[in-house]
């Protein structure tokens, strides 16, 4: 099935402006960043907390720690569904009594923050799990929200969302998908 | 996701799934150092350890893959099982494909067990090794810690030295360095060597010293003295003075080659002790990467099995 481009729902100065706002938003709730850890879910994810922690350290003067997570040994449907490729997880800090806050590109049916969840746990307690998503699409299986949110979108469950970050995509920005109706 | 839902013999992977299995390995290797090394992804998923023959490392890094994945695990010892009461292995494996399990790790003292119980259970099957034939998995940690220790595996050099006809380590190692791009070489006295050493498609050699200045890893191999028919050689001194690893020889590789050995070992024999207790040995490193390659091939074996069927 192919996708074309059906609305393009962020350009790269709203991402940015987003991204600025979420910083404020994460020091504003945790009363600055002394507590906190980032940590982003492969691959995107990873992408976002590292940008929101160069803004966190520009805002408030202090290195935020930054770990990256990959969640597929801990997905639901592991007898149905392999990853393809597992990526390395690495969080250089120690979770127990802090702040974490999880970061991902789209926010869906929140099974993938539930699994995250659950890794994060493997690595101690933290005091609090935040989570911060560029976009927000709808459609939650799990009773999840997100504390940050880039911006909610309204979509159909057919579309996809597909956010672009410069470090993978060339450029920054957000698009809805649609079945492009030539199948295969 | 491997192709084949059974790794049996290094024909069941190509060079590129080795590779995956490796690179998924390294991820299940950080799992193991954090403090709670446990995850849930093969819950409710059953895996059955057949050991028809002694075994300490296989089935203890075995068993404990399968509980860090959060699989139940049952062990089966044939000692102490209705094998003693003239069971048949054909009729075990029937029992036990009864009782659904998912995935059964078999060692045998004859080789082609794991291919009959393929036939007869509708699971996946692991071979832990087969008599002088095969011990794949034991191959897969070896290439880990070789990429682990050395940063590659093509071009390597790697000599496998000793009993290399009684060796199931070598009927897969030699295999799996050539997919991956290595050389192996194997050495030993003709005593010990298989009837036809051409047909491994190995660089074949009796003169240690010789080889040892071009080797990255020189790799012992027990002296299998319970398989021997009668003893290979006029007495164990002579063998260690001829092909035994010591501090000696140990001097010849050069300084970048590491020694391994897959336990356990005959100390005095193929190995001298301040040899294997020595900085160059990785051989406790192959022990740690068998609980990471073990998880790495049971979670893809059995991960995405539906998908697998479907496709």
């Amino acid at each position: 099935m192919g996708y074309r481009v059906k609305a393009e729902v962020m350009d790269a100065e709203a991402m940015d402006r987003a991204l600025t706002r979420i910083a404020h938003e994460i020091l504003e709730a945790n009363k600055g960043a002394g507590t906190i850890g980032l940590v982003g879910i492969m691959t995107r994810g990873a992408d976002m907390a590292r940008r929101l922690a160069e803004r966190i350290e520009r805002i408030e003067g202090t290195p935020v720690p930054v770990g990256s997570l990959d969640i597929s040994f801990y997905r639901d449907d592991v007898a149905t569904h392999l990853s393809p490729e597992v990526h390395a997880t690495d969080i250089p800090f120690d979770v127990e009594s802090r702040a974490v806050v999880l970061t991902d590109d789209v926010l869906y049916t929140g099974r993938t923050i539930r699994a995250a969840m659950d890794a994060i746990m493997d690595y101690g307690r933290p005091s609090a799990i935040q989570l911060a998503v560029l976009v927000d699409r709808g459609h939650r299986e799990l009773p999840i929200r997100a504390d940050y949110v880039g911006k909610n979108v309204p979509t159909a469950r057919t579309e996809r969302v597909k956010v672009l970050l410069a470090e993978h995509d060339g450029k920054d920005g957000a698009v809805i998908l649609e079945d492009d109706g030539k199948g295969e | 996701m491997l192709a084949s839902r059974h790794i049996m013999t290094m024909d069941d992977v190509t060079a590129e799934e080795i590779v995956h299995i490796l690179d998924t390995a390294e991820s299940f290797a950080e799992v193991n150092q954090r403090r709670i090394k446990k995850l849930p992804t093969l819950r409710g998923r059953t895996i059955v350890n057949l050991f028809f023959e002694p075994s300490t490392r296989t089935r203890m890094s075995f068993e404990i893959a399968s509980k860090r994945l959060s699989a139940d695990g049952v062990n089966f010892t044939a000692s102490s099982s209705a094998t003693v009461k003239g069971e048949t292995l054909l009729d075990t494996a029937k029992t036990l494909a009864a009782m659904s399990c998912d995935l059964v790790v078999v060692r045998h003292k004859y080789a082609g067990a794991p291919q009959m119980l393929a036939e007869v259970m509708d699971c996946s099957i692991v071979n832990g090794g087969d008599g002088v034939h095969q011990h794949p998995t034991q191959a897969l940690l070896d290439l880990y810690t070789m990429r682990q220790s050395l940063g590659k595996l093509e071009g390597l050099r790697v000599g496998i030295v000793g009993d290399i006809c009684h060796s199931r380590v070598a009927g897969s190692l030699v295999p799996a360095l050539r997919k991956v791009g290595a050389t192996p070489i194997i050495i030993g006295p003709p005593t010990l060597m298989p009837a036809r050493p051409d047909v491994l498609g190995a660089e074949v050699a009796y003169d240690l010293d010789e080889v040892l200045p071009s080797l990255d890893v020189a790799y012992l191999l027990r002296v299998q003295f319970e398989r021997a028919a009668r003893m290979p050689f006029p007495s164990n001194r002579e063998y260690a003075s001829l092909y035994g690893m010591n501090a000696a020889r140990l001097a010849k590789l050069p300084p970048h080659a590491v020694v391994m050995h897959p336990g356990p070992m005959n100390r005095g024999v193929e190995i001298t002790a301040d040899v294997a207790d020595s900085a160059r040995s990785v051989i406790l490193d192959q022990v740690e990467s068998g609980v990471a390659v073990r998880m790495a091939v049971m979670y893809l074996l059995l991960g995405g099995a539906d998908s697998g069927a479907a496709a």
